[in-house]
């Protein structure tokens, strides 16, 4: 008996306990990617966007206690189900944590193995498997992102409007992101205006491969 | 839609120009900063008038205005729908911007709000809360209705109340543009500030025309 009133306990406690979604620290100084991305750009990226969408997201879910007892990735799985300030905010706030992580100063080169292998197979060299990328992002027309993921065994590029990802709404485990790049104005205006493609060509100066191949997963 | 030849974009058509502004890209200071006007005109308007030429393939899409292609715009190409949009939406916002020194519309049109939205102050509350609220890139709106009533909305993009895939149709008579290459020069994440110093520039007395010849 009173095994079952510790589980019921143990249920109750984790049922409907809020999860905890931390505002995590910049991996890195904001000057840190100079010159490709500019400091001033990055930290206003960080402390006012990415601030943003983290502190409206949190907002969106106050006093839902569903929403409060899912975790990010949860509720991506399932965002047709919310309003739009969670869509909006929390795909915001995921794809710039994403994002930050994908950098690093000086960039890093792909490490022999799975990936790289993959990306070589499959889009026939990494400087085929660049200009592809570079023209998924020049096509966004708007905000957006563009995206390499896996998917069904195979690498794609994807582009998704706004702060929408290639998470949401597919089953948890189905889709695994790899790579992301931010085309929002705010990502690059101040340093290149109207010039995206210079942006694009900076921001393959700066990829932390490294971080990137760890992602992949070979069993996908 | 009824009355597009009314409108002064309505002589828009191929092969598109980047219209001249009748102004200096400073005039606006500092509420429009200079480089950011210049930017705005000759690379991102540039770039819409440039993409819609190339766009424009067929000599069916070619031989019409581009006011009237709005009318399909859901079987449009993407290209042409979103260049033909950029280069009519920034048509009219050059034309609707002036340094106004607080005045405010006039006359009939001043009526007509007060009558649609309780008063001035209510009109730019809504108006700003459309601006601040689009998520993303896009414009907000007053328009005139086919039955002749005002409305607010707000457009994705470079898409607009004249389209077939607006949310509300409309002729546009007072439009502000909120891609962040609006504003981001000067005012970065604050589209707020942005929105505020826009009642500083509006030129009513262009609005009040552009009112006139639709509503009459």
């Amino acid at each position: 008996m009173k095994i079952f009133v510790v589980i019921f306990a143990l249920l109750l406690f984790f049922g409907t306990t809020a999860q905890t979604h931390v505002f995590k620290p910049l991996p890195y100084a904001y000057d840190a990617l100079e010159p490709y991305i500019d400091a001033k750009t990055m930290e206003i990226h960080y402390t006012k966007h990415h601030r943003g969408y983290y502190d409206k997201f949190m907002a969106a879910i106050k006093g839902n206690h569903h929403l409060e007892s899912l975790s990010l990735p949860e509720i991506m799985a399932r965002m047709n189900e919310f309003p739009a300030a969670v869509r909006n905010n929390g795909g915001g706030f995921w794809n710039h944590e994403f994002f930050w992580e994908s950098m690093t100063p000086g960039g890093s080169a792909i490490p022999e193995g799975a990936l790289k292998n993959r990306i070589n197979a499959q889009f026939g060299s990494m400087e085929k498997f660049i200009e592809e990328f570079k023209n998924a992002g020049l096509s966004i027309f708007g905000s957006g992102w563009v995206w390499l993921i896996q998917e069904k065994g195979a690498l794609k590029i994807v582009t998704t409007p706004n702060q929408d990802n290639p998470l949401m709404n597919v089953p948890a485990g189905t889709v695994n992101p790899l790579l992301a790049l931010d085309v929002w104005e705010h990502a690059y205006y101040l340093k290149h205006q109207n010039k995206r493609a210079a942006y694009i060509d900076d921001f393959f100066k700066v990829i932390d491969w490294i971080a990137v191949s760890k992602r992949f997963n070979e069993k996908l | 839609m009824k009355k597009l030849e009314i409108l002064p974009e309505f002589r828009l058509d191929f092969p598109y120009n980047l219209p001249t502004l009748d102004y200096e890209y400073s005039v606006l200071e500092p509420h429009i900063d200079a480089r950011t006007m210049e930017i705005h005109h000759t690379k991102h308007h540039q770039a819409y008038v440039d993409n819609l030429n190339k766009a424009l393939g067929d000599d069916a899409l070619i031989s019409k205005p581009l006011l009237h292609l709005f009318d399909k715009a859901d079987k449009l190409a993407p290209a042409v729908r979103n260049n033909g949009g950029g280069h009519y939406n920034h048509s009219l916002f050059w034309k609707i911007l002036k340094i106004n020194n607080g005045s405010k519309p006039e006359g009939d049109l001043m009526k007509h709000i007060t009558q649609s939205f309780g008063g001035f102050e209510e009109f730019r509350d809504e108006f700003g809360k459309a601006a601040a609220s689009r998520f993303g890139s896009g414009w907000a709106w007053l328009s005139i209705d086919e039955e002749n009533n005002l409305f607010i909305s707000s457009t994705p993009n470079q898409d607009n109340p004249l389209m077939n895939v607006a949310e509300k149709r409309g002729y546009p008579i007072l439009g502000l543009d909120v891609w962040e290459h609006a504003y981001y020069l000067h005012y970065q994440n604050r589209r707020p500030d942005y929105i505020k110093a826009f009642w500083d520039i509006v030129n009513w007395s262009e609005v009040e025309k552009r009112y006139l010849s639709i509503i009459k």
